[in-house]
Order: structure tokens, then sequence, then C-alpha cells
């Protein structure tokens, strides 16, 4: 009825205005957030649980916290402390982010991390995509190796027991992606296989790895690894384990990419084969271009998972971002602030995991453009 | 070098048989069968020369040998003194215990999140993307660490325990709540709950019955509701409403009464369900927002309440597409609880590992885990697709 009036004076040319209060700061108010009576209560419910909660966290976290102390005892009163104790995470940064690295070299493991987030920023640029990518991360990878390594140009050697804190981390999530990934490809297209042997094999791979935790084939690489080895050969302790997860990604990959593989229409693999390319031609010209690029989004979601998922390296004890936390807080000057040094490691990897994930987001409705209706 | 011997044979006649994708394909596979079987039998041999090297026997003989460390947690009565075999399944149970309660609660929880990140109030739907965002951003066991600090440093020792809710304390050796106390009329309660629920399965069937043969609908739901709460209820009085709860006693050093949660298991549930919750809550909405807005309106075109839509109309078809990755979810939660091993909750990878650090039988231990992992995942796909097939769309 009022749009009827609404609609009729308008006709006769007199102007008139939405009531005030559905318009403005007030209707946007009256609008989201008192709509309707259940609207009401959520609203004084989330409230409740705001003022219950966030002055108490920013008071412990900021107002009562201490930021400069040579120990926790200076943080608080007598073992009550009311605020954090950042001045921790202030003595012991360095050790959390680069362990037991030799401390005077330290410069180096920074670098790493540096060429690390500069090889993710280039991935994004769609300009580099394909062999200019390839050869940018394959320089990336070898300065890496010589930084971490070193034995050269006056760097002293450091073995890999030395190797720890978010360089290890990192290493450890981009070598398993990227050995992960072929076989993944290798997986995906032997299940999808005409031959029953190889798709059988293939298809046992996958469901037995997906069906177990990481931790279990992390313990088959520290434990067992050794014993199904030829006596006398020994493999580095990080080898084993990036081991363990190169092949605990590549069984979820294989699952990912066998999505993008199902995606693509079967007239591209008759026009191939019409075309008269053999099966690895149709496969690397015409099959995994497309099927890998509808997939990407999914991809860049599966690193996420690497890279979270590499956190439980520590459990072998392989010192990772989290094993260095673990130890920084073991040290009897800084007893009991392990919550502040999970916080700050908890930072550190949502910076890493929130703009991946973002990106991923982005790309999908980017690369949907031409499919989008 | 298994590799290098099986190669060379295959070559020359893939180039003789080149016209005959047959027979090329068996030839392929032959070469992979070949290959695999020669590196796993390469790989059995050198385990087993390695474990005749170091005097380790092999098999599971171990099981029955006496464990000889204890357990904190365990559903059925257990002591060092009992066989590593005993210790195993412990460490089973509580794992499936774990896992059954993290999976109900990461659904509740989940659900409501999914919802509320699709509210039309602007605060729970900020609230509910924050939460989001900021929890399934962080790895599983950087929470669980974090919750089992603030467990441990930010909760009081017991004499200073936080008194929650009346009878509900906190301290750092985890939850204590009252329990109602041990009545005989529990059990026929509980008999009369099963009783209440079968009428209330025999109502529905004949409301659902009546309903396609006249068109007269019956509030099967709320009549269940009433059967499966009321019928326990009339037993409680019968016998004359026993309620006595069995409230905790704050002592100098010790709780006496109640029932206790430990703080690993508490920091190991809470955890697996904060952080899956986040992805459900992804999924619950998705799920949602799939079912196009014109089935909305038809449904209240044809004059169906919202409750009779949403139960209906937008469920049924939500949920084919909420179910598939939903089970990916539930098999997350399984095998994430053996992050436990982490936080020291006992469950069957931390009491394999120790074990396997007793005996030294990696093999038999990591096996057991694997076999165990595998059932576990096997069980919860064969019964999500049952599921997922019952409520698929049927098609010609």
């Amino acid at each position: 009825v009022a749009e009827l009036a609404h609609n009729g004076r308008a006709l006769v040319g007199e102007e008139v205005k939405p009531p005030a209060a559905s318009t403005g700061a007030l209707g946007w108010v009256r609008k989201n957030l008192f709509g309707s009576v259940g609207n009401t209560i959520l609203t004084l419910l989330a409230a409740w649980f705001l003022v219950a909660t966030v002055p108490d966290f920013v008071s412990w976290a900021f107002l009562k916290a201490t930021w400069v102390a040579k120990s926790v005892r200076e943080c608080g009163v007598e073992d009550v402390r009311e605020g954090a104790c950042w001045a921790f995470i202030g003595e012991k940064w360095r050790f959390i982010l680069f362990g037991r690295f030799p401390f005077a070299e330290q410069w180096r493991p920074v670098l790493v991390c540096l060429v690390f987030v500069a090889l993710f920023l280039a991935s994004t640029n769609r300009r580099l995509w394909g062999r200019p990518l390839v050869v940018v991360w394959l320089g990336g990878l070898v300065i890496n190796g010589l930084l971490m390594w070193g034995g050269i140009v006056g760097m002293t050697f450091v073995p890999t027991e030395l190797w720890s804190g978010l360089p290890l981390t990192l290493v450890l999530a981009v070598i398993g992606m990227s050995f992960a990934f072929p076989l993944g490809i290798v997986l995906a297209l032997g299940r999808r296989s005409h031959m029953p042997a190889v798709r059988s094999l293939c298809v046992a791979y996958i469901e037995l790895i997906r069906g177990v935790p990481l931790i279990s084939l992390l313990f088959m690489a520290t434990q067992m690894l050794p014993l199904f080895l030829p006596s006398g050969v020994t493999i580095d302790k990080l080898l084993r384990a990036q081991i363990a997860i190169i092949l605990f990604a590549a069984a979820y990959l294989a699952e990912v990419i066998r999505a993008g593989l199902q995606s693509l229409p079967k007239g591209q693999y008759e026009a191939a084969s019409a075309l008269g390319l053999s099966y690895w031609q149709a496969t690397r010209l015409i099959v995994l271009p497309q099927a890998l690029a509808a997939v990407i989004p999914a991809l860049v979601n599966s690193f996420i998972g690497i890279f979270k998922d590499t956190t439980l390296v520590l459990i072998v004890s392989l010192f990772d971002l989290l094993m260095t936390a673990n130890n920084a807080t073991t040290d009897p000057l800084w007893r009991g602030t392990s919550t502040e040094a999970y916080i700050f490691v908890a930072a550190v990897f949502w910076v890493f995991c929130f703009f991946m994930s973002k990106y991923s987001q982005m790309l999908e409705v980017d690369l949907n453009k031409g499919r989008k209706r | 070098m298994a590799v290098d011997t099986a190669r060379p044979g295959v070559r020359p006649s893939r180039t003789a048989f080149y016209n005959d994708p047959t027979i090329r394909a068996i030839l392929y596979q032959v070469a992979v069968v070949v290959t695999v079987v020669a590196v796993g039998w390469y790989l059995f041999h050198n385990l087993t020369t390695n474990m005749a090297r170091q005097g380790i026997a092999s098999g599971f003989g171990f099981l029955n040998r006496e464990a000889a460390f204890a357990i904190g947690e365990h559903l059925i009565d257990y002591s060092p003194a009992d066989t590593y075999g005993r210790a195993l399944l412990v460490g089973l149970l509580n794992t499936l215990y774990v896992s059954v309660i993290a999976i109900v609660l990461a659904t509740i929880w989940g659900t409501i999140l999914g919802i509320a990140r699709i509210s039309s109030n602007w605060i729970v739907r900020k609230l509910a993307l924050v939460y989001v965002e900021i929890f399934r951003n962080i790895p599983l066991l950087l929470q669980l660490f974090l919750w089992w600090a603030i467990l441990r440093e930010v909760t009081p020792p017991l004499r200073d325990a936080w008194n929650l809710l009346p009878g509900v304390w906190i301290s750092k050796q985890g939850l204590i709540y009252p329990m109602p106390k041990a009545d005989p009329a529990h059990l026929w309660i509980g008999l009369a709950f099963l009783v209440g629920v079968v009428a209330a399965v025999v109502v529905h069937r004949w409301a659902r019955q009546r309903q396609a043969a006249t068109g007269q609908p019956f509030p099967s739901i709320w009549a269940g509701v009433g059967l499966i709460v009321g019928i326990p209820l009339l037993v409680w009085l019968a016998f004359g409403a026993p309620l006595v709860f069995d409230v905790p006693e704050k002592g100098r050093f010790r709780f006496t009464g109640g029932s206790e949660i430990s703080p690993e298991f508490t920091a190991l549930v809470f955890g697996l369900v904060v952080y899956t919750a986040a992805f459900i809550a992804e999924i619950v909405r998705g799920g949602i927002q799939a079912v196009p807005w014109g089935q909305t309106e038809s449904a209240a075109a044809v004059g169906l309440t919202r409750t009779q839509a949403l139960r209906l109309v937008l469920l049924p078809q939500a949920l084919r597409i909420i179910v598939p990755p939903m089970t990916s979810q539930y098999l997350n939660i399984a095998k994430n609880s053996s992050l436990a091993v982490g936080i020291g909750y006992p469950d069957i990878v931390n009491i394999a590992n120790t074990t396997m650090n007793q005996t030294g039988q990696s093999v038999e231990g990591i096996a057991i885990i694997m076999a165990v992992y595998l059932t576990i995942s096997l069980s919860i796909s064969l019964f999500m697709n049952w599921y997922n097939k019952r409520i698929a769309l049927v098609e010609r």
C-alpha cells in the first residue's frame, strides 16, 4: 500500500522521502541489528559476549602486559600475572623464529624466509605463470639451499640438524608440495587409467594414505625407514620426515588433480586423439594444462593444509616453528609463558595461511569469470 | 635397482607390438607390477635382515606381555600389570571416545556457526566470520598446545579452583562437575527412554502412512518429542522423583564426589571441535546458499510454513551438498585425534608409541596404528556413503 501511495504521489510530481527510521545509520541499525524480536535477542547476546570477553582480553594482552623485562618474575607479582609477558617474545623471538641455527649466521635464515615470501609473491603474478615461474622457483630454491647449508663463499656449513624454526617449516612445506605435485599427477592419471593393474595400485595407495593420520607416516619414516634400507645406508632425519610429508601430500593432491581431470569434457580427449596425439602428448598438451588450471585454487588450499600439517614433525623431534616455541618456554627464567609463545607462533602461521586462503578465494572468482553466467 | 632390471625387458617388445594397444597395455602393467613387487620384495628383504641383525623378534607375541606402564584415563579397567594388548585396547577406546564426542559437538557448533555466517544480524554474521577466519588458519596442533597451555597456566591450582557454575569447578586438575547419584530408578528410566524412542518411530510411521492415504497431517515430531521425554519423566515421577546429585565438595587437597574431566581430554576435545567447526561452518553455509532462492519462494507459494519449508524443501536439498564434504571432516576428526600424543592424552597412537619404545616392535606398532585408523576411516566412509545414498536425489 505504501508503495502504491508512493507511486501515486510521485506521479503528481511531489517527492516523498522514505521514513527517516529506514534510511541512514538508524535505518541500517534497525534493519541489521533489531529487525525482529529474535534478531534483537541475538544482538544483545552477541553484545554481551563481546563485553564479557574483549575488555578482559585487551587488558591481558595490552593494558596490563609487560613489554620489557629480564625474566618472567618481573612480569608479575609473586607468580600472579595479570597481563601477558610480551617481554618473553622480545627476548626469545630470534630463537623461536630461527632456533638452533648458529646465532652469528642467522642473517641466512632471514634471507631464506624473505626469498620464500618473494617466491610466493612472484607466484601471484599471472604473467609469470608457466615456464618463467618454474625457472624463478628453481633459482630461488637453489639460493635457499646454498644459504641454509652454506659451506661456500665464507659461509660456514650448517648441518640439517641445526635447521629450525620458520625456515624449516617453510622448507618442509615448499619441498613437500614441489615433490608431491608431480607424484600426485602420476597417481591421479593412474587412477583414471584404463589399465586395471595400474588403476588398482594407484587407488590402493591413495586410499591407504588418506585413511591414516600423518603421524603414523612420520613414525614410519623415523622408526621404520632405517629398517627398510640396506645396512650401512642412513638417511638424514629431516629428509625422512620430508619423505613422509611428500608421500602423504601426494595422495591428497592426487584427489584434487583427479577432480580437475574429471571436470574436463570428454570431447577434449577425443579431439586430442583425433589429431593423432599419443597418450603422453595429449596429456601434456591438452589434458593437464586445462585440468590443472581448473584446480589451482584447490591446489593453493592443499598447500595451506600441508603448511599447517608440517607442525606435526615436532612429534618426531624436528625443530619446526612450534618446537622452537616449546623449547623457548623451558628456559627457567621464562617459566609459564607458553600462552604468549603459542600466540606469537599462531600469529605467524595465521598471517601466512590467511593471505594464501584469501588469494585462493580471489583466484577462484577470477578464474571462473569466463564460466560465470 | 629393480627398475633397471625390469625396464630393458620391456622396451624391445614395445617396438615389436607397436600397433597393438592391448598388448602394449598388458606389457605396461606387467612392468609396473613387476617393479612394485621387486621394490616391495627388496624392502621386505632389508627389513627381515635388519631385524634379524638387531635381534628384534617379529610378530605380535609382545601383545601378551606385561605392559608395566600406567595410563591416566581408561574406559575399561586397566592397571600396569595388564598386557600390552589390553593397553592398546584402552587406547583404541579412548580414540573412539574422543572422536565420537568431537564429531557430535563439532557438528552442532559448526552448524550453528554456519547459520550464523548467513544470519540477517550483522554483528552475529561478522562474529562468525571472524571466528572462521581465525581458527581455520592456525594449525590444529598449535591450537591444542595453546588450549593446553591456557588450561595449565591461566587456570588456578586446585586449592583456588574457579567455581564456574554451582557445583562446577575448573582448575589445573581439569573440570569437576556434579553427577546424579546412582539410583535403581536410573535403569528403568533408561528403559523407558528406549520405549519412548520406539513409540516415537511407530507414531511417525503411522502418521506418514495416514497422511499419504488421507492427506490429514499429524504433528508427529512434537508427539515423538513428547513420547521420548514424557515416558522417562513419568517413570521418574513414579519412583518418587529421586534427584540427588553427587556434588563435588572442595577439600584442602582434592575434591570429593562429582565427576572429573582431565585437562588433556578437555584440551583435545575443545581443540578438535573449535578447529573442525570452522570448516563445518563453511560447508553448511555453502550448502544452504547453494539452494536457489526460488525454492524458498515456491515453498511459501504452495503454502508451507517457514519450518515446513526448511524441513521439507530447503534442508533435503542443502544436505545433498553438505554430506560428502562433511564426511571428510568427520574422517579428519578421527585422524586428527591422533594429535593427542602431543598433549599426552592416552589415545591409540600415544600408547602404541610407548609400546614401540619399550619393546622395539616398531613395525607391528605402526601396523596396529594404521590398521585401526583404516578401519575407523572405512567405517565412517561406509556409514556416510549409506546416508548419502539415502538422501541423494532419486533419478530415473
